[in-house]
Parts: C-alpha cells; structure tokens; sequence
C-alpha cells in the first residue's frame, strides 16, 4: 500500500510538472467561426498556440482566453481579421484574464466595446497587432483599442491602433510596462499610461489624435499615485484631430491639439521626442481639475523633468479657456510647454527645452485658466538623476524576437 | 508537493465514493474529464422538468436578471455529506457537490421551454462551471463550452419580446463567477434563498443553527420586505455586485455595488466614469443623486448596445422593472450628497 501510494504520488508529481507537449490549435475562418475560435481558446493548454488562418472571422460576441502561457497567432495585421462588426454582447472584442500570454500578428476591426483588453493578466505581450474602428474616428467607436489593466510586467510592441473613442493603447492600474514601436491614429488619446507605475514609452509615433501621449493619474481607483514614467525617441506631431470623446470621459477634456500632457503623476521624464503641429501645445503638465472625496489621491503633478525635445510649431489655436488670450498676449502663439501652476514653486517642472515655457500661475489646480497670470518659466541649469530602463521578464522579449 | 497532496486525496476520495455508490454524478462532477452530456450527471430523468429526488431545489428572493428567463435551481451534495454556512449566512458546499440551474422560457403549451442548464461543480482543485444546451427533443443537453446563440420569443406584458438568447461561453462563467481569479458561486447565501421544500430549509438549519437567527434579505420587488434604499441596493448586489467588487472582474472600475462599498464614490454616488468609453454616453458621473436621467448607471442599464449595456454579459434586453427601482431610488437621493 505504501508502495503504490508513493508511485501515485510520483506519477502525479511528474504530470504536474512536466506540461503536455505544446500543441498548435488551427483555426479558420467561415462558418461557425465565433464558437469554433472560442472553444479553442477554451480547449488550448498551457504552451499551446491558437493559429488563427488567415481571413476574415465574422464574430457574433467577444472572444475570452483565460488559459496561461497560451499564444495567439494571426497570419499578419493586414490579412487575419476578426471582424467584430456584428458584435451582439460583451464589453470587449478579444478579453484575456490569464499570465504569460503572447497574442500577435492578427487584427481586430470594429468591436462594440474595447478592442483588446488583458485584465490581471502578468506578462502579457501584444505584437504586430492591428485594432481598428475602420470609420476612421466616431464617437461610437468603442473606447480603448489596446487595453491592459491591473497587470505587472506589460510589453505593447509594433501595433497599430486607429479610431479608439478614447485611448488607443491604454495602460491602467499596471506595473513594469513597456509600449514601443507602436503607431496611434486617429484616437482621441494616442497613447495613454493611467494609475500606473514604471513605464517606457518610447520609439512610438503618435498622430493625427487629440492628445498625442497622456500621463494621468485619477482618483477612486485601486491603485493611485501614478509615477516613474519615461517618454522618449517618440514621434507626436500634428494631434488636431477634433475631440470626439464623449463628454464626461477624462479625455473629453484633453484640448484638441495636445503633443503630450501630464496630470497628477510623480517623476515623469519627457525627452529626445519629435514633438510639433500641436496646435495647443506641445507638452502641458497640469493637476486634477475636478472635485474629489478620497483622502489617498494627490491631484497634483510633480517631479516632471523635460529635455532634449526637437519642437516644431505650436499654441497657434489654443483650445481651452483663456488660451486664446494669453495667445495674443504673447504675439499670437501659445508656448511650446506649458505647467498650470498650481502648487507652487515646488512643484515647478524642470525644462531644459530650447523653446518658450509658461507658467499659468493658477492660484490652485481648480482654478479657472481664464483666471491664469501666466508667468514665462526659466531653462533649468541641471536635472536630475533619471530614471532607470524598464527591463521585462527575458521570455517577454525573446517572444517579439 | 501542496499541489499533489489535494490530487491523490481527490482520487481517494473518489475511488471510496465511487466503490460506495452507484450514484453516476460522483464520477461526473470529480473530473478531470467534464461530461459531454448532461444526461452523465444523473440529475434529471430524461427531461429538464423531470429533476432527480437527489436534488434540492430553491429559490432567490432577489434573482439575476437574465432576459426575463425562467430559472430553476437545484443543489446537489453527494450522499452522507452536509451543507454548511458561514457567519455571514454564505453557503459552504462540500465536495462533489454541485449546483444546477436551468434557463427557459414558458411554452406556449404550458411548462417551461428550457435552453440550457449551468452547472457548478466542486471538485477537489476548486469550483469548475459548465453550460448545457438542451437538445431540439429535450431528453438530453449537451456541453457547449464555446457557448451559444439562441433566439427566443416569449410574452412580457402582453407583448411579444424577441431575444438573441445567449448561452455564456465557459470563460464567460467565470467572468462573472470569478472572485481574485477562482470560480465561485454567487447566489446560495441563506438570506437571500427559499426552499419550496420546508424540510430541505430543516435540515441546513439544524446542521447550522445560527442561520435561524439571520434576517432575510429583502426582495427587490416587494417594498412589504425592505425600505426603497434596501431594495436598490440588493438589487445591485444581485445584478452587479459579483463583478464590481473588490475581487471582481470590473475591480480596476473602482465602483463596489456588492455591498463594500465604504464611501458614496464607490458606489457610484458623484464619481466620474474611468474606463467607460461612449457608455458615458455625454454623462459625468455614475450616479447623479436626485437625477436618474443624469445617471450612467441607469443609461448603461436602459440600453442593449454591446458597447453600453450593463451587466455586459447575459443582458440583451432591458429589465424595465429593475431599471424602474433604480430611477426611484436615485431620485429619493437628495442632490446634495456629493
């Protein structure tokens, strides 16, 4: 009896550990294509591949995977399609619950609600992807195209986000997180890092959105006191797409033509971008403008270091209050950089751009901006320390090889 | 090795059952293999009307809403084995156990036409749920865990509604019975249940007698059982409250209706929306004391676009009496609150 007992326990032992050798799980599109694709990414086990054919995948409801270290493979951005235009329920295309994911090299078009969103969902990488809303921008475009949240050790690596409602690529609540080589069109937000902490943002371009590259932190969120967050090597130029966002969303009140804003983060590092063509300015580093009741919640920016940015044209149509006529105020043009003040000296931002910066001077971060005493701010002499890279898990990196 | 030791306790347990009992659901519910028919489980006889004598049916006061369905639930405890409860009145299941639940609509001929049957299964490793649609002749239901479509017409208020009935996918199960990533039931706490049956209510009170003492928990539609404020809240509870809690799937929302909820914005009271794209729909907050029309809550809830509707999952048509609740109590609310 002990024997056999302890040869179960081996056998067990050893089926525990060892996984099943990896399987690759095909899938095509056509008929059938929402439950066939779907018991797939139910049936797949860890180390397994889900091949998506390539095609067009006509899909009635969002897809989930909730299955770890399972990759989900497309044939290529521009030729393996789900196609979630006949969408009929869920809250998102492609939903990811599970640790060490890889989805690449597929698209998905026109989803009723988020494109992709990886929730609690550790080291998860997205590469070569495609997230569409192919009407180009719409408010009934779902909200974020590209979406993991509460998650620890986050890689977005060469997408292509167009049309999100209100950020294409949105990192929230996350940890360890690196978005590169990644291109945001036509989104409200292009590229938004929310509630997070250690972020690299860089090697991106960012156009044609309302705001180009977005720093915020909130409040009434699990995880607040968003910081150590590094933008850089990014191109964000010509952000003057109209604001689409539906009122009542935080980005509703991002202003048309924003290169990069920062709101109530801690040490956020903006350096060696191309940033230009934003017709309001091309970095704004403001508070929490709203009333809030949460004792935790630090609604102002602080510790933001600025340097080594190439500009190009900005501020020629400042759009919030009192920005047209601190523009004409200042011969025509708001500044290249600008910080809302609030706080005092202490928070001031270090900028060692070579271009004009202003200080509103708001006497508190709710302060009306028509109410400004804009104040030009001086070139920092020194800096300091920065911050360090964001290194990702060795496997996260050897996957988008 | 504290991954082996549930493992071969499981097989024990289930080769000293088994060896016991010619109950088939034993070997059903312990896995790892989930049955491809319903029909493995022994817990109907030959129909979905026709429940087996094992099985202990109840009710909830305050139900999901499910697109008006009809539901009928039953639990299952393997023989020689006791339901228990916690302080809090939850249910603690032991395992083997399982809970079922059946969804339909009423038939035109009388009878519930049923489309599917859910169960739970409490295995050794944790909790493992599984949806069966029922075949065109209703003798057996198979599994579909890639779920399902089904339309659906049925009478509501003297007209006839057309639904895109949908069977939930396995992964779909857990979104919404998922607490920090585990499967887990939802309803079965004794203050919201009834048992049809006295004896079967005897027999779990006299395994825990501290449940005698718990004060039933209102029912939404009944202001005889609790004040308007305590209806809309069980509502939420019900509705709501398994993904938006603290463990939930809509944990990063920051909005807690499962009764945690410490402060007015974590219920929604003057808080501003954070992930909810157009389901804003040009709204700022939540909820709007005093002004249901301003609510998002209560937008999010009259609509059925993928995109906006709230629950996101097994909701494609509106419940008008539940959004009817939820208009009076936030407008009870006074507009000063926030």
């Amino acid at each position: 009896m002990r024997i056999r007992e302890l040869l179960f326990v081996g056998a067990a032992f050893c089926a525990l550990v060892q996984p099943a050798s990896a399987k690759t799980i095909a899938v095509s599109p056509g008929e059938g294509a929402q439950e066939r694709l779907q018991e797939a990414l139910i049936a797949a086990e860890p180390g397994d591949v889900v091949e998506l054919a390539a095609g067009r995948f006509k899909l009635s409801d969002g897809l989930s995977l909730d299955v770890n270290k399972v990759t989900v493979k497309g044939q290529g951005g521009s030729i393996t399609i789900l196609d979630f235009s006949g969408q009929q329920g869920a809250g998102e295309g492609l939903l990811v619950t599970s640790d060490d994911v890889v989805l690449r090299d597929f698209a998905v078009e026109n989803s009723k609600g988020d494109g992709i969103k990886s929730k609690g969902a550790d080291r998860i990488v997205y590469h070569k992807l495609r997230v569409e809303w192919t009407g180009g921008p719409l408010a009934t475009n779902g909200a974020y195209g590209i979406y993991p949240v509460e998650s620890k050790d986050v890689l977005i690596d060469s997408v292509f986000v167009r049309g999100a409602s209100d950020a294409g690529i949105y990192v929230g609540q996350s940890r360890n997180i690196v978005v590169r080589h990644s291109t945001a069109v036509e989104n409200v937000a292009g590229i938004e890092i929310e509630n997070s902490f250690d972020a690299d943002v860089h090697d991106n371009i960012a156009t044609r959105n309302t705001g180009g590259v977005l720093v915020f932190d909130l409040p009434n969120l699990p995880q607040m006191g968003g910081h150590n967050v590094r933008i850089f090597d990014n191109i964000i130029v010509n952000n003057m797409t109209p604001n689409f966002a539906p009122k009542g969303n935080i980005v509703a009140n991002v202003p048309t033509g924003t290169g990069v804003m920062v709101m109530a983060n801690r040490r956020v590092e903006i350096f060696d971008n191309v940033i230009g063509e934003n017709g309001t300015t091309n970095i704004m580093i403001v508070g929490y403008r709203f009333p809030f009741q949460d004792h935790k919640y630090d609604p102002l920016p602080r510790e933001v270091s600025i340097w080594d940015n190439q500009h190009s044209r900005a501020g020629w149509d400042p759009k919030f209050r009192g920005g047209t006529e601190i523009a004409a105020a200042m011969g025509g043009s708001f500044p290249a950089i600008f910080w809302d003040g609030a706080g005092g000296s202490e928070y001031t931002p270090v900028i060692q751009d070579d271009v004009p910066a202003l200080s509103l001077g708001l006497k508190d971060v709710a302060a009306d901006t028509a109410m400004a005493q804009p104040a030009p701010m001086a070139r920092a002499t020194s800096r300091p320390a920065g911050l360090p890279t964001i290194v990702l898990p060795e496997a996260m990196e050897a996957a988008v090889r | 090795m504290r991954f082996v030791v549930p493992f071969v306790l499981a097989f024990a347990a289930a080769v000293a059952t088994s060896a016991a009992s010619d109950d088939p659901a034993v070997i059903a519910i312990a896995g790892p293999q989930s049955p491809a028919t319903l029909s493995a489980f022994g817990f109907f006889d030959g129909g979905a009307a026709r429940p087996s004598g094992r099985l202990i049916p109840y009710e909830l006061r305050t139900p999901l809403f499910s697109d008006y369905a009809a539901k009928q639930r039953f639990i299952y405890v393997p023989e020689g084995t006791q339901i228990g409860a916690d302080a809090d009145g939850k249910l603690i299941f032991p395992i083997g156990s399982a809970l079922i639940k059946s969804f339909g609509y009423p038939a035109k001929s009388g009878g519930l036409n049923v489309i599917e049957t859910r169960v739970l299964l409490h295995q050794a490793q944790g909790w493992v749920a599984l949806p069966y649609v029922w075949r065109a002749d209703g003798k057996d239901a198979d599994l579909r865990v890639g779920g399902t479509r089904v339309p659906v017409t049925f009478a509501h208020g003297g007209n006839d509604l057309s639904v895109n009935y949908s069977v939930p996918n396995k992964n779909q199960c857990k979104q919404c019975h998922s607490a920090a990533g585990n499967i887990m039931p939802i309803g079965p706490v004794w203050q919201n249940m009834a048992f049809p049956r006295p004896a079967d209510a005897r027999t779990i009170v006299k395994a825990v007698p501290a449940l005698a003492r718990l004060q039933p928990y209102p029912k939404w539609d009944d202001s005889r059982t609790g004040s308007l404020d305590d209806r809309a809240r069980q509502y939420l509870k019900v509705n709501c409250g398994h993904c938006h809690a603290p463990q939930g799937s809509a944990s990063n929302s920051g909005l807690f209706l499962d009764g945690s909820a410490t402060g007015a914005a974590a219920l929604g009271v003057g808080k501003r929306p954070v992930a909810a794209g157009r389901a804003s729909g040009d709204l700022d907050f939540i909820i709007a004391p005093g002004q249901p029309d301003q609510s998002i809550l209560i937008k999010r809830m009259e609509s059925t676009d993928p995109g906006i509707a709230m629950p996101e999952l097994g909701r494609s048509t509106v419940h008008e009496e539940g959004v009817e609740l939820l208009r009076q109590w936030i407008a009870a609310m006074p507009s000063n609150t926030h």
